[in-house]
């Protein structure tokens, strides 16, 4: 599980002044479901791109499996869907696929089980122009997954799916993850990361804010405290958990505490001649973790400016 | 090498299963035929007094309509029209993989850059060579048809005159389809490039060899360019003294001259490409 079968190393893409990429040092373990979080332009499909070699690196490096990104041994054991599907709108979908695999130098067969494993065979004969986005985008899936690559990258497989269409891609790509394949999944669709993935990194604006797990990153389930007199009971709280752990959240304090202790701080407060109103566990979502880091590298990029 | 093997079947599969790729070999074999032995054909029948051969006599057609003459009458278009649509085929090979994002797709598929765009312009050569055997084997079928009406002795041209026919053809349209290839890899699309070629072509390159005959400077100039390199070697192929030669059939450059600056190109046109494909991001 701990082999790394990606790793990047100071990554950076500079277009111009501008740094698409900042000095990214990311890693993909064999076997995890990985995800790459990161609002529009942060810099994740610049990062995929250079991963995938259609890009080169400014700085840094990055190797997958071991070997230099980019190179021909490496591309032939990675399937990738980037930035949506690029197929020959005059080809069908089998077609297309046909022309992919005489580049990879599989068989047909390879072809008709990436068909079948996104549900595609009956559409197959079909042209690419005539699918609906989420035809394109399953095909674009099939062709990442033909010939059983080491990794698969997909960037944004979602990106534009009707709730049923994503609801498929979601299934998916649990079911890859349940066969033991490694997945670098891009998206901006955090519940879906939340349950999919083992692992994830947030970029934005470029910079990689933090690699961990889900939950990790999520952080433990902490204690919503309502409470009266207000400053009495930001006093006590503080007294009772400490300093660091106690926020205050518009009339509510927010104390970073297992739920275990929820009736040992109700008591507190009592005691101290509190009136608890409300005491509820509260678990952050990634949604808020997320928005909370990349807001606050919005406000410090803003001051640094 | 296997890599570049890879490649090449993929993108003859795509190459073979491309409406446009047919619809420009059907066009050039649609336009031959109609130039080449069609009108010929009818200004024969109607006699010395035609309007439509334009002062020739009648008598002398013929000859040009039979079997013999093949090799020669094949080439006659190449330069021009036929170049013009196999400038665009290259054009559109390799510009629209950047709109379609296929580029991005191939590149990402094992070959390396230099195997991906070999096995493109490999097959691009191919398939060219593929719509000058099929000129070639139309032209022997229209010119065997007059002979036969006409009740005329079928006389094949000898096979080193085909040969050289077919060599010829298959250098003037990948001259003009690398050229067009290496406009779409510049231009990144196929629009900007089919243009931008198209004017070359037709209209620059006929411009600047008529400063040309003003200005040495622009005269020396025109002889390395890619219609004069390509009309000349038509034109040391083909019969030029009668005068009525197709347009785009030169006699700047002697035959020699024309093939080293025709072999000149198609070695550094996929040069180009390559190397240009090789260092690009590809987005």
């Amino acid at each position: 599980m701990n082999e790394l079968v990606l790793k990047t190393e100071r990554l950076t893409k500079r277009f111009g002044d501008r740094r698409a990429v900042d000095e990214v040092s990311m890693s993909v373990r064999r076997g995890e479901v990985y995800g790459f979080l990161g609002p529009n332009g942060a810099g994740k499909t610049t990062t995929l791109r250079m991963v995938l070699g259609l890009v080169r690196p400014t700085a840094g490096s990055a190797s997958v499996l071991g070997l230099p990104a980019g190179t021909a041994a490496v591309t032939e054991r990675v399937g990738a869907l980037i930035e949506g599907p690029g197929f020959h709108p005059h080809l069908s979908g089998v077609a297309n696929l046909r022309v992919l695999a005489r580049y990879r130098a599989l068989a047909d067969s390879a072809v008709h089980a990436a068909l079948e494993r996104v549900s595609l065979t009956d559409r197959a004969d079909q042209k690419f122009r005539s699918y609906s986005l989420g035809m394109k985008q399953r095909l674009g899936v099939a062709a990442a997954l033909m010939g059983d690559p080491d990794l698969v990258i997909l960037d944004e497989p979602t990106n534009g799916l009707d709730p049923a269409g994503m609801g498929y891609m979601r299934r998916l790509v649990v079911d890859l993850a349940q066969a033991g394949q490694t997945v670098l999944l891009s998206s901006h669709l955090l519940t879906e990361v939340q349950e999919i993935c083992d692992r994830v990194g947030v970029i934005a604006h470029g910079r990689l804010l933090r690699e961990s797990t889900v939950a990790e990153l999520r952080g433990g389930t902490k204690l919503r405290v309502r409470a009266t007199p207000s400053d009495r009971a930001l006093a006590v709280s503080t007294a009772a958990v400490g300093d660091d752990a106690v926020a205050v959240e518009g009339r509510h304090l927010l104390l970073d505490v297992p739920p275990g202790r929820a009736a040992d701080v109700t008591r507190t407060l009592v005691l101290h001649d509190g009136e608890v109103h409300e005491v509820t566990a509260v678990e952050r979502t990634l949604e808020d973790v997320f928005f909370e880091m990349t807001t606050r590298r919005d406000t410090e990029m803003e001051a640094s400016k | 090498m296997r890599a570049l093997v890879r490649s090449t079947r993929a993108e003859l599969l795509r190459i073979k299963t491309w409406p446009a790729a047919w619809i420009l070999a059907g066009a050039w074999l649609g336009l031959n035929a109609a130039f080449a032995y069609l009108f010929n054909y009818i200004s024969y029948r109607n006699g010395d007094s035609s309007f439509s051969n334009d002062g020739t006599a009648a008598a002398t057609l013929l000859p040009r309509l039979l079997p013999e003459a093949v090799p020669q009458v094949l080439l006659q278009g190449m330069p021009l029209f036929g170049g013009a649509l196999m400038m665009v085929l290259g054009a559109v090979l390799a510009g629209s993989g950047f709109g379609t994002g296929t580029w991005k797709t191939a590149l990402t598929q094992g070959p390396s850059r230099v195997a991906t765009v070999g096995g493109s312009l490999a097959a691009l050569a191919l398939w060219v060579v593929g719509i000058v055997a099929a000129t070639l084997l139309s032209d022997f079928a229209f010119a065997t048809a007059v002979a036969v009406v006409e009740d005329q002795a079928v006389v094949w041209p000898a096979l080193r005159s085909v040969a050289e026919g077919l060599g010829t053809g298959v250098l003037v349209f990948a001259l003009w389809a690398l050229t067009g290839y290496v406009l779409g890899v510049v231009a990144r699309g196929p629009a900007i490039s089919v243009g931008l070629g198209l004017v070359w072509l037709l209209v620059v390159e006929n411009l600047l060899r008529g400063v040309g005959s003003m200005l040495s400077a622009v005269d020396s100039l025109t002889h390395v360019l890619p219609g004069t390199a390509a009309g000349s070697l038509v034109g040391a192929m083909v019969d030029t003294t009668t005068g009525d030669s197709a347009p785009g059939v030169l006699t700047a450059l002697s035959g020699t001259e024309a093939t080293v600056t025709v072999t000149a190109y198609l070695v550094v046109l996929p040069l180009v490409a390559i190397a240009i494909m090789r260092h690009r991001d590809v987005s």
